[in-house]
Parts: C-alpha cells; structure tokens; sequence
C-alpha cells in the first residue's frame, strides 16, 4: 500500500501539469481530486477511469478483481471499436463472495483466475485491475501479477486503482502509470519509420479514429498505435519508438506522455480530432514535429496541401446546414477537452452557444473556451439538474448536447438534446465527422416531433375537453369535406 | 425436480449476475417521494445509476455516501450522517432507503445501531423523512435478495406492528423484480375489477414507466407512498409474487397477522387461474367476464404459438424466479429447456426449474450450454454470445438496454403470458431461414454433428 500511496502522490505531483505548477507545495500534496461530498457526489471511481483507458486494448484480456459489482455492473458499456479481436469485450472477474473474503482466499483465487483465462484464450496479456475491497483486505496484485507472470510466460499487468483511491480522472492517470511501469518499451517494433506517431488518449469511441486514421495513410504517417483505441498489446508495449504522441484527451493522459518525452525522447503536444480547424492544426502540429524528428521536409507542404483540399471539401458539404442552424441555440454541458474542441466546431457553422459548463476542464480549456466566446454567454462551472429543466422548459435554447447522465432532463423538458459524450454511437472526428455532426444536429433540432410533443392535451386538468385549444388537422378536415362532397345522395337515406 | 450445480470455477466470464445494492436501489425507486443511498465509494453508485439509466432510459435518483480510503478505515458513520442531512437539504426525500455494498461490508460496521444514533442525534433535521436500511453487500446474493431484503427493510421501518382492524377490501402485494412495471400496472387493474384495493410494495407501475410530467422532481415519483404502507398491516390478505420474497412476507405476516397467500410468479395459464380463485375469494364476487375473455384469448394464443415452441430446444439464463416463470411458460408449450443458468444457489423456485440440472454460473457458462440451442434468453450483455451462436435472443431481465421497453415488457398475467408467447414465436419467425439442399442433405447434416 505505501507504494501505491507514493504512485498517487507523484501523479498528483504532475510536474507537466500548469493547474498543479501554481500550487504550493503543501496544497500539492493534498493532490488534485476534489473531495467528494456524501450524499451530493456524482461520478465514476478511479477503477472506472483506469478501465477507460487500458480496456480498450483489444486482444488483451481484462480481469477484475473484486465482488461482482465493479464489473457486473460496468462491463461492454463503451462502444470502444475493434478492427479485429473481440477478446476485450468478454467480461472476467473473479467475482469474489463473502467465503473468499473471510477465508483471506483473494490472492489465491486470483492466481487461478488468471491461470484459467490465460488457458483458456491464449491473449497476448492479461490487465489484473485491483477494486475497493481486494485492496481493503490486502490483496497483492502485484505479486500475483509478479509470479503469473513468471509461470506462465504471460505479460500479466498489474492495474493498482481501486475506486476509492478518488476520481475517475486518478484512474486515467494511474492507468497511464500502469502503462509506463509495465507494457511500454517491453518489447520493440517489428517496423519502425521516421514518421510513427501515437496517439494518447484516443480510444476509438464509435470507431471515430477510423474517420481520421486515412488521412494520416495519405499523407505517409503511419500511426503506430492508438494508446488504447483498437490497439494491440504488442502495439503499445512498442510505442517507445514513434517518433511523435499526440494527445487528444486533454490533461488525462499527461504523466505518461511527459513520461514517454524523458525517457525516449519523444515529443508531445495536445490536439483534438473535433472541428475542422482543430483537426487542420493537429495534422500540421504533427507534421511539424516529425520533421523536427527527421521525416522528410516535403511532409509540411504535402500536409498543408491535404489541408486545403479538406477544408474547402468540408466548407462546401457544410454550406446546406448554415441557414437551417444558424442562430440555434445550443447549451453545451459536459467536461473536458469536448467543450472547446466541439464549441469551436459548432460556431463554425453560425450556431450560438448560450451556456457552457467548465467541469473538469483544466485551466488551458477555459482559456481556449474565453478566446473563442468571449464573455458574452454564461460559462457554468456547475448547473443543479432542476435549475437546468427549468430553463430548457423556459425555453432558452434551441437544443442541449451533453452526455447520458443529463439526457432525461432534457427529453423531460421536451427539448431536443443529441450525445455527444464518450458513450456515443455516433463518430464525430476529423473533417468527415464534423459534417456527421452537423447533419445529426439538423436532424434532432429540426425533428417535427418536438412541435407534436409539445401539443398540450386538449382537456384541462380534471380531464375535461377544452374545444378552445383542440387544434383539428387541417388536412383531415379537407379530407372528410371532400369524402362528403363525394358521397352520393342515397349514402344518407338512412339517416 | 432438478439438480442445482454450484460453481467450480475462480473466473467469471461474461457475469449473468447484477449485485444485490442494485436490487435494493430498484426496489426503494417504487416508493414515492425516495431516494436510495448507496453506503459504498462513489463509483459503486455511478455504474448502478448507469446501468439502471440504460435499462429504464429515465432519470434515476440514486446517491452516495462516497466512502474513500480513509473513511473506510476509520469508519463511515460520518459519511452517512453528512449524506442524509445533504439529501435532506437538497432533495428534501419522503423516504431515504439506504443499502450497504460491499466496500462497507467488508470493513464490517455496527450500521444500525450508527443509523439509531444519527437519526436520534438528528430527530429535528430529519423530521419528515423516513429511513430505512438494508445489508447489501455486493459478494452476497444478486438482484432478487437485494430487492427483498430493501422491501422487508421498509416493511421493518414504516409498517408498525400489531394494527387492529381491517379496512374492506384492501389487500397487499409483495411484488417480486420478475413482475415489470407494466405487469405491476395490469396486476392492479386486475384486482381492482375484484372490487378489491391493493398496496404494492415496492410499485413501479407509476414509477418507471416514464410518463412526462410538467414540473421537474428530484426524488423517485409515482409509488407507493410511506402512508400507504404504514397502512399494510391493516389488509384482508398479502398477495406475495416470488419465491424471493417469501422472507419479507414472512416479515409482513408476522408483524402484523395478516395472511399470506404464496405465488412463485404469475405467469402461464395455471398461476393466473388460481389467481384469479383467490381474488375470488377475497372480493366475495365471481372472475369477471372480461378475465374470463381474457383467459380464452390466452388459450387460442397457446394453440397458434405451440408449433413454434414444441422441441425447441431454449437456453435460459436469470435470476432464480424469472428463471421459473420464463422456463416454465416455454415448457407449458412444449419446448425443452436445453440449458438452464442462474446467479445465486439456494432459492427453491431452482428445484422447480423443467431443466435437467440448473447450474449457478455466468453468460459463458450459457454460451457454452447453448450450442444446439435454438434461442438464448437473457438479459442484453447475452448479445454477443447470441451473435456467436446465429441463434435469436429473448431480451428477459435486467438490463435490457438495447431494446426500447424494458417497463413496459410483459410476461404475468393472461394477457401478460399471451404477449411472451408471441414474442418468442415471432423471434422464431424471424429468424427463418428457408431450406437449401446443402441444410436438407442427410450426409452434410451428420458430418455436422460430427464436428459439434
């Protein structure tokens, strides 16, 4: 435990990190999470975020330590894409009951498990993640992990987060620890060229890095991997040698690319997949990199060339939605690197962001968010659920896009809303993507279901009709005039 | 009678089993006015919270003691304490339910004599609200003890004991987590036309059917309310739905004296007929004669549906009571249940179970026992073993998240087993596949079963 106690300590300690730079030494070591409030606290555990990164390794298999709950509850929920294996979205846990606690048979039981899975699939490797309670009870997934290991010739990676080491954002970071302290530079490349990149914090949400991966192929990068979307356990064991790692999911991912810069000398920098300038920057960020790294000097202007061709393809499929969206009013909630990457995409096309919340965002994304609003709409830190159906009720936006957690306050409000977090169906990245999300955005805002629900029922709150607001379908009425007119005069004899 | 076969493995591939604080949570979502506490680390809540989310596609009022490495150590009680005052501030709940998980289990605390002593501490800042707590540690038992264990906990809580008198006509219902929303909803319409008044603990009619309402509420809205249980103890009769809960009908019936008549589900013919007796009974009236309608259609349905069900080989995995009624309608019709997997041992409805053997286990265990099969029922995560299999899946359970409906899937009462019936026999439909030489071919089809 006092190891893991130091590993939390040096990745609160984040040396690349500007939010902890400004920090005093003794508020540094009170680390970054925030502390949870009993009663009034939302949100995923470190194990949850350690998940989100190291799963979607996809022919690696991936073993939970602990009571059916961490992973009964959690498991094939992301849409984490696979070109190929499908061993990551098969579940195993060693779903410890009450006799294994009491009986101290955790380690054992562990062992076992990890020597049935290994037999039984054959992976590349095995990711052990430990949980609240086997950490409670002292369990030693490192030594189990250690010995494994070593009997059966297995990477078997020992993942130290149990959820209530704090948030879901540790998680990430501790993942990324795992990943530097036991998978990368454990074994080299079978090719290695001077324009290999990887990818930090992509994990192929809805296949979305398929939308930008061509454009790499096209300009002669070869994406070594993505740490972790689609990628192969030998692939990030191997990532040593790329020459550049991008980052896409802001600050999640910092230690390990920091990390990676010292030990191996390679180059990072934060870019985003969201929008059409973001993606522009990021190809040129990358190209500019690797021809410091001493790829071919043609790659720049190669790169700006496919640049140009892109955008002026993007501008001309996005010109439709322009007058359809312009003006619509969008309240944008969610964390992170989505609030200024999709912002910048979204006034793109002449969308008007009237909020905007700031949780999770590191100091950078705020900036980035001040630059491209102003101070014009109101930047939330945090809205109350019933402060937020009160004014989408009221009316004050045209359509809200945040992630799953708030989509029923919105539909509650019979508001349009669309998803635009991790849990997603729909890809959105690269230029490609940005025309996705523009035509999913027209679809949902112009949708004639929000008039029909928006209806009220023709009767007052005792149930009593109210001719007054009953509204008759024109059309029907001019159906059933003309279907009279039609009728002969010996249709009504009986009458 | 069957054999029950325990678990021999360490590993659990693809888990059948969702853990009991969720059943709990569930379960406390049918009271009107509640919010369900999680005694655990604030990750336990958030996937509870997603995957109820994913199922019922409404919004889950669920909250947390956020339990971290320290106050695990040190005890929780000042992280319950802090919690109710923070809901009661916030939320302003009728009814608090709160269940422990296995984090707090484990570290093993005195939570009901911590809650006496809070809510004593607290009497003034509380008043209002009523509370209840429940032992739910996620390493003991699945969703069908948590959901019991939440309802005899709120029995022990609101219902006091030895109430005299008994008010015409009204009757409880232990409702079990086989019976859906919708089924609790038909369930009461059908007692009603007896003339007679029930109370469903826990009722989720109301509750999670998703009904758009005009103001916005942050706690469970729509069940039974914290009166109307408190009036349980002065009904004619418990109806009790499920072999799960036969302990909190034990607890009920020997609190407050009033009868209980046991029913392991109420799905099939035979269950909805002796229903329908008792109901009888209790309302002093004859069945009528729109169940008695009701009964005939279901009749006619089992005659067109029994072609599609006779020799059919069905592979079934759930929880120990939706396992009976789901194994056994397929059986009435004449179909085999080739396999036959639950979460937990122990329950009797497992012995009554028309399998060879029902074996504890997880979705791989059915992957495995279902090749040959013609359908898979389970819950959704049974997706990807249906897919490797090329067989239709019967979404039974929870979760169910990638069908639209959960609430409102029906499989009690007549018209409940009639909507099953058709379900099965059109994903059979469905999943026709018109006859080829090479599918006919005597030859090809032995060297088939050769390789199987």
């Amino acid at each position: 435990m006092s190891g893991f106690s130091t590993k939390v300590q040096e990745v609160f300690n984040e040396p690349a990190c500007d939010k902890n730079l400004k920090k005093s030494d003794k508020e540094r070591k009170k680390g970054c999470s925030k502390p949870l409030i009993p009663g009034a606290a939302a949100g995923g555990c470190a194990f949850d975020g350690a998940k989100i990164v190291l799963q979607p390794i996809v022919d690696a298999a991936h073993l939970i330590h602990g009571p059916l709950a961490c992973e009964g509850n959690s498991w094939d929920n992301r849409h984490a894409a696979s070109s190929g294996p499908l061993l990551y979205r098969t579940s195993f846990t060693t779903d410890m009951s009450e006799l294994d606690i009491v009986m101290g048979n955790g380690e054992k039981k562990l062992w076992k498990a990890i020597h049935e899975v290994v037999a039984t699939h054959r992976p590349p490797a095995v990711f052990v993640y430990s949980t609240c309670v086997t950490s409670l009870i002292g369990d030693d997934i490192e030594a189990v992990c250690k010995h494994a290991t070593e009997k059966l010739g297995t990477p078997i990676v020992p993942v130290n987060a149990p959820g209530f080491a704090g948030s879901k954002n540790l998680g990430n970071k501790l993942a990324g620890e795992t990943l530097y302290d036991h998978v990368i530079g454990t074994m080299e490349p079978e090719i290695s060229t001077p324009t290999d990149i990887n990818i930090l914090g992509e994990y192929n949400l809805a296949g979305e890095f398929w939308q930008v991966k061509p454009l790499f192929d096209k300009l002669g990068v070869r994406v070594h991997c993505c740490i972790t979307g689609d990628a192969r356990y030998v692939e990030v064991a191997s990532a040593h040698r790329s020459k550049v790692n991008m980052m896409v999911c802001s600050a999640a991912l910092i230690n390990l690319a920091r990390k990676m810069e010292e030990r191996w000398g390679i180059p990072y920098f934060e870019g985003s997949f969201y929008g059409v300038s973001d993606t522009s920057d990021a190809l040129r960020n990358i190209a500019g990199l690797l021809v410091r790294q001493g790829a071919p000097h043609d790659l720049i202007a190669r790169t700006e060339r496919l640049i140009a061709e892109e955008e002026a393809r993007v501008w001309r499929r996005l010109e439709p939605y322009r007058e359809r969206l312009k003006g619509k009013r969008v309240l944008l909630y969610t964390g992170g690197v989505k609030s200024w990457s999709v912002v910048s995409a979204l006034m793109e096309v002449g969308i008007e962001i009237v909020d905007t919340s700031l949780r999770k965002t590191t100091p950078e994304d705020k900036a980035r968010i001040k630059e491209l609003l102003g101070d014009d709409p109101h930047v939330l830190e945090n809205m109350a659920p019933r402060d937020m159906y009160a004014f989408l009720k009221e009316g004050k936006a045209d359509i809200m896009l945040s992630g799953g957690r708030t989509q029923f306050i919105a539909l509650k409000a019979r508001t349009p809303w669309l998803d635009i977090n991790q849990e997603r169906h729909d890809p959105f990245a690269g230029y490609d993507g940005m025309v996705e999300l523009v035509k999913k955005l027209d679809a949902t805002i112009n949708n004639p279901v929000w008039a029909k629900v928006r209806i009220p029922a023709p009767w007052d709150e005792a149930g009593a009709p109210s001719a007054r607001d009953f509204t008759i379908d024109p059309t029907h009425v001019a159906r059933f005039r003309k279907a009279f007119a039609e009728r002969e005069a010996q249709d009504f004899e009986e009458c | 009678m069957n054999a029950v076969a325990p678990i021999t493995k360490s590993v659990s591939t693809n888990p059948l089993k969702t853990s009991a604080p969720l059943g709990a949570a569930l379960a406390w979502l049918g009271v009107d006015g509640a919010v369900p506490l999680f005694h655990g680390s604030q990750g336990c809540t958030a996937f509870a919270l997603v995957l109820l989310v994913r199922h019922f596609k409404e919004m889950i009022p669920l909250q947390t003691t956020a339990m971290n490495e320290v106050s695990t150590i040190v005890g929780g009680a000042d992280h319950v304490e802090e919690a109710l005052l923070n809901l009661k501030k916030r939320m302003n709940p009728r009814f608090i339910g709160i269940c422990s998980t296995a984090l707090t289990e484990t570290r093993g605390e005195d939570f009901v004599g911590d809650l006496r002593l809070i809510r004593a501490r607290r009497e003034a800042e509380l008043e209002g609200t009523e509370v209840a707590f429940a032992s739910t540690p996620d390493f003991s038992g699945a969703m069908e003890e948590g959901w019991a264990k939440a309802v005899a906990a709120t029995i022990e809580a609101l219902v006091p004991a030895g109430q005299s008198g008994t008010v015409k006509g009204q009757v409880n219902v232990l409702a079990g987590l086989h019976l859906s929303p919708a089924d609790a909803e038909a369930l009461r319409d059908m007692i009603e036309s007896f003339g007679l008044k029930p109370i469903i603990l826990p009722d989720l009619s109301c509750a999670l059917d998703g009904a758009v309402a005009d103001e916005w509420r942050a706690t469970a809205r729509g069940g039974v309310t914290v009166e109307e249980i408190a009036a349980m103890g002065r009904s004619k009769a418990t109806l009790v739905i499920g072999e799960h809960m036969r302990a909190p009908g034990q607890t009920l019936e020997q609190r407050t004296g009033v009868p209980s008549l046991w029913f392991d589900h109420l799905t099939g013919i035979e269950a909805c007929d002796r229903l329908c007796v008792e109901l009888a009974h209790l309302g002093h009236c004859s069945v009528p004669p729109r169940l008695r309608r009701e009964r005939a259609r279901l009749v006619d349905v089992m005659l067109d549906g029994h072609f599609f069900f006779a020799g059919r080989k069905m592979a079934v995995a759930a929880e120990p009571d939706l396992l009976l009624a789901t194994t056994r309608l397929m059986n009435d019709l004449g179909a085999e249940i080739s396999a036959a997997i639950t979460t937990t041992p122990g329950s009797k409805a497992l012995t009554q179970v028309p399998a060879r053997e029902v074996l504890v286990g997880d979705l791989g265990d059915l992957e495995a026992r279902a090749k040959g099969a013609d359908l898979i029922a389970t819950h959704s995560h049974g997706r990807q073993a249906a897919e490797r299999l090329h067989v239709p899946h019967l979404r039974i359970g929870f979760p169910i998240f990638d069908r639209l409906g959960a609430a409102y899937r029906r499989s009690a009462l007549y018209d409940g087993s009639r909507q099953a019936i058709f379900e099965i026999a059109n994903l059979f439909q469905a999943a026709h596949r018109e006859v080829t030489p090479d599918s006919l071919n005597p030859f090809l089809l032995r060297q088939k079963e050769m390789r199987a």
